[in-house]
């Protein structure tokens, strides 16, 4: 019986969480509509708002584009969102998905290994990266914010400039100004597509690297939601003293999470440049890679779940995409990450929308009960 | 015109699941001090939010002088000169005194709004003398004391030209001395003419200051009546429901081997080189009760957190049951000593977590709690159930209740539960019964001697002077880190013991 009342207990705030989020991007699709009719008002509505909720399912490419995109933005959001249910802000995913990208394309291109140990050299120097801001926060108790900011582009400039090698790095492609093309170079450094590409019109990107994604997604569930291991993490995450006083090991713990968080992000970059989604641009290398950043948007509209974050990253990769689409006679694709922004601020109100939710819930319940108290 | 200043008539505030208020009616006589008395969770706080505009009561009215009102906030509140101190101050920190009093009424001249602060300062002075309200209003808050921190806040309500005021759990957070002073001003408030609402539970309090006494139980309200006719008896067992028993009954035990051994153990203060604990010795055995006595920050935090390993201690030795373990880890010392923390808050709970996570916070990685890194609920919650029920611990959801939102009895019960069942020799409590009403500290104090008539060691670290007198077998009193008494409670005074703790006298 007591088991039964709390699986109530749970579905019924997921169900509140879910509903709190889903308000979240209707008001933020209103607001998006109202930003196109500002810049552009003729065509607002159906060259703008509905191109962009439309393009994502219109072809099998664009399906496939959205799961190519989807995959990687899981690992981010979830490298966040698990970092934040620790008690710790991981705004260093995007160094951490730099450092991923550079171990997966140089075992991939120089060393030509299978992709799997490319998707795990990902990982560990993902995980290197996030682990350096976790040691200073454990042992010198300096922001981790702060670090993290800082290796992102100690990260970024490090890689650019082993890529590029002034034009004569290993993994640089001089015709294209990329990386080379692992299709060309390393086709067996590819995560296989087992199908996946034939079924959204032969797009060579689309691979399993999205059920690694989700798979990924239920293990960090798993160990925060089931194993000591996340108890403790949460622990500290909640109230770093009573966990000290419970006698767990709080520096051991923030270092582990940046560490795991640092590897999830690691493994993202290894999905995105294993399926070819794209060649790393080492030139262009006054920008961060954007899906670092969007992992936090994902994260946050995911409330930090791990299971909402697959969700929450197929939507933001489906309205991207869908930007991308638009007419550039009147929009920029931007357009696209300006809801996405909405839709994040708004989250921010989640917490408010949560409560009216759970009142009108409450009052929908006592008027049913008034009605069949009145019936008997 | 009506005799009462304020009424509130049959107030009902229900919250989701619980009836915080069921039909509560309360009348204020101008110029009268009138306790509202009842256990934690019985609805004082709820009905004087509902006076004060936090809270829209579902049925019921108020009344001002006999017109009916609506408050809908506290500015509406304000407006009627209803004003309230609460329990944790509202005070801006780095503001200073008068800068808090008149936050919000600031008096401005001109269309720039210039302030005008030098007819603040005298409405402020004027004020502070006619009430006997000490203050600097030109010191910061954060650096003054608790005591004149308070006397901040009545003059935050006398400066607004509030008549009704109501005081919610004063005497919480004040030395003796302190409360001395606040009854003295409360009588000079009421003398003047202001009508003063006093929530409490404290029955001393209540006789030494109170005209009439409204008692709340569980949401209802129980009576009310004239305190100079009612005793102490009679009104604690209005407030809990049953005869209450203050005076321990305690049967003499010979005590054991010791199971604790502190040999000079110094720990020094991090930022300067001075010792917070001095060279302390001294041994707690089987079967009897040590106190820690003393005013507050003469080192008894910092000696429980070196013998828990909170902090490292800098010289010295610890031994548990004859092993040392001075440099032992927390998780090391939790198998062989149970700790009540002096902040629940801070230390002994997680607030977020549900109440049977906090019951298994020490024991989570051990079978049956978990296998091989993973959880097992069922076992969790099997196990928190049972100390549920045998502890009494009360909370909306059972086991899934969060413990924020449990009451502090019920927070406090829930760690007691868990440090008792470890079953360790040793259990160190701080401060148990802080801010707990009668029915809880009475439960709590028996606790601790059960614990100690089971054979255990209890080393009990308190402020509250009848309890120092009440509990222990022994009293080990602290001055300036340093234990400067070992006194017996059967043969100590009240009056001895605090020549001891403000350090006017020694025996070791």
């Amino acid at each position: 019986m007591d088991k039964k009342r709390s699986f109530s207990l749970g579905s019924s705030e997921a169900f509140i969480s879910v509903a709190a989020s889903l308000v979240c991007i209707a008001i933020g699709l209103a607001l998006g509509l109202v930003v196109l009719a500002i810049i552009n008002a003729e065509h607002a509505f159906g060259d703008g708002l509905l191109v962009i909720l439309k393009s994502g399912l219109q072809s099998p490419r664009n399906m496939g584009t959205v799961l190519a995109n989807t995959a990687p933005l899981i690992m981010t959001g979830l490298s966040v969102g698990f970092a934040f249910k620790t008690g710790l802000f991981n705004i260093g995913a995007a160094g951490q998905y730099t450092l991923g990208a550079f171990g997966a394309l140089y075992c991939a291109i120089v060393l030509h290994l299978p992709w799997y140990l490319c998707l795990l050299a990902a990982m560990a120097l993902g995980a290197l990266w996030g682990a350096i801001p976790g040691i200073f926060k454990a042992y010198l108790n300096i922001n981790e914010v702060i670090t993290a900011i800082m290796f992102n582009w100690i990260g970024l400039y490090m890689v650019n400039d082993i890529m590029y090698g002034r034009g004569q790095g290993a993994m640089y492609d001089l015709s294209s100004t990329k990386t080379y093309s692992l299709r060309k170079v390393s086709p067996g450094s590819m995560i296989p597509s087992c199908g996946m590409s034939d079924l959204f019109g032969k797009l060579q990107s689309v691979t399993i690297a999205i059920f690694i994604a989700i798979l990924f997604a239920i293990a960090v569930y798993v160990v925060l939601n089931k194993t000591t291991f996340g108890y403790e993490l949460k622990a500290c995450g909640f109230n770093k003293n009573a966990a000290q006083y419970a006698g767990i090991n709080d520096k051991r713990n923030i270092i582990l999470s940046m560490t795991i968080a640092g590897a999830l992000a690691g493994v993202g970059a290894g999905l995105y440049y294993l399926s070819t989604v794209a060649e790393w641009n080492p030139q262009v290398s006054t920008a961060l890679p954007a899906m670092g950043f969007n992992g936090i948007s994902s994260a946050l509209l995911a409330c930090s779940n791990p299971i909402g974050t697959i969700f929450s990253s197929l939507f933001i990769s489906y309205i991207t995409v869908g930007g991308t689409k638009l007419s550039t006679q009147y929009y920029t694709k931007e357009i696209a990450d300006v809801i996405t922004a909405i839709i994040i601020y708004l989250c921010a109100f989640s917490l408010l929308f949560k409560n009216r939710i759970r009142a009108l819930l409450r009052a929908n319940r006592r008027s049913t009960e008034a009605l069949k108290g009145g019936e008997e | 015109m009506s005799e009462y200043i304020i009424e509130m008539l049959n107030i009902t505030k229900e919250f989701p699941g619980i009836i915080a208020n069921d039909q509560i009616t309360l009348q204020l006589k101008k110029g009268e001090i009138h306790a509202l008395l009842g256990e934690n969770g019985a609805g004082k706080s709820t009905l004087m939010s509902v006076l004060f505009g936090l809270y829209q009561p579902e049925k019921g009215e108020i009344r001002k002088n006999g017109e009916t009102v609506r408050i809908k906030d506290p500015n509406d509140a304000n407006a009627l000169g209803i004003g309230m101190v609460h329990q944790h101050f509202k005070l801006v920190e780095v503001f200073s005194v008068l800068d808090n009093i008149i936050l919000g009424v600031e008096p401005a001249q001109g269309p720039l709004g210039v302030l005008q602060k030098a007819e603040a300062r005298k409405k402020v002075l004027e004020l502070s003398e006619r009430y006997g309200l000490k203050v600097d209003p030109d010191a910061m808050v954060e650096d003054i004391t608790v005591g004149m921190q308070q006397r901040t806040e009545i003059l935050k309500m006398l400066y607004r030209d509030n008549e009704v005021l109501i005081f919610d759990e004063p005497t919480a957070v004040l030395t003796p001395q302190e409360i001395d002073e606040l009854m003295k001003i409360m009588k000079g408030l009421a003398a003047e003419g202001k009508s003063i609402l006093f929530i409490t539970h404290k029955l001393d309090e209540i006789k030494a200051v109170a005209d009439r006494c409204t008692v709340l139980r569980k949401g209802r309200c129980i009576g009310t009546v004239d305190v100079a006719t009612t005793s102490k008896e009679e009104l604690s067992e209005m407030m809990v429901g049953r005869k209450v028993q203050l005076v321990m009954d305690k049967q003499p035990i010979e005590p054991g081997e010791s199971v604790l051994t502190v040999q000079n153990l110094t720990v020094k203060g991090r930022r300067n080189a001075k010792a917070l604990v001095n060279d302390v010795s001294f041994n707690v055995r089987r079967g009897e009760i040590v106190c820690i006595a003393g005013i507050d920050g003469n080192g008894q935090s910092e000696l429980v957190y070196a013998l828990t390993g909170l902090m490292k201690s800098d010289k010295g030795k610890i031994y548990l049951n004859g092993q040392d373990v001075t440099h032992a880890s927390i998780r090391e010392r939790s198998a062989g000593m149970s700790h009540i923390p002096e902040d629940r808050h801070k230390h002994g709970l997680v607030l977020d977590y549900t109440l049977e996570d906090n019951l298994v916070l020490k024991r989570y990685f051990k079978p049956p709690f978990s296998h091989r890194g993973f959880l097992n609920f069922a076992e969790i919650r099997r196990y928190a159930n049972g100390l549920i029920e045998r502890f009494d611990v009360r909370s909306g959801q059972g086991a899934t209740t969060l413990a924020r939102s449990m009451s502090g009895g019920n927070q406090q019960k829930a760690i007691i539960a868990r440090e008792i069942d470890m079953g360790n020799d040793l259990l160190i409590a701080v401060q148990p019964t802080r801010g707990l009403d009668v029915g809880a500290i009475e439960y709590i104090r028996k606790e601790l001697l059960a614990q100690r008539d089971a054979g255990k060691a209890v080393l009990l670290v308190s402020l509250e002077l009848d309890e120092v007198l009440e509990v222990p077998d022994r009293i080990l009193v602290m001055y300036e880190g340093a234990i400067v008494g070992e006194l017996d409670p059967r043969y100590t005074t009240a009056k001895e013991l605090g020549l001891y703790m403000a350090g006017a006298q020694r025996n070791v």
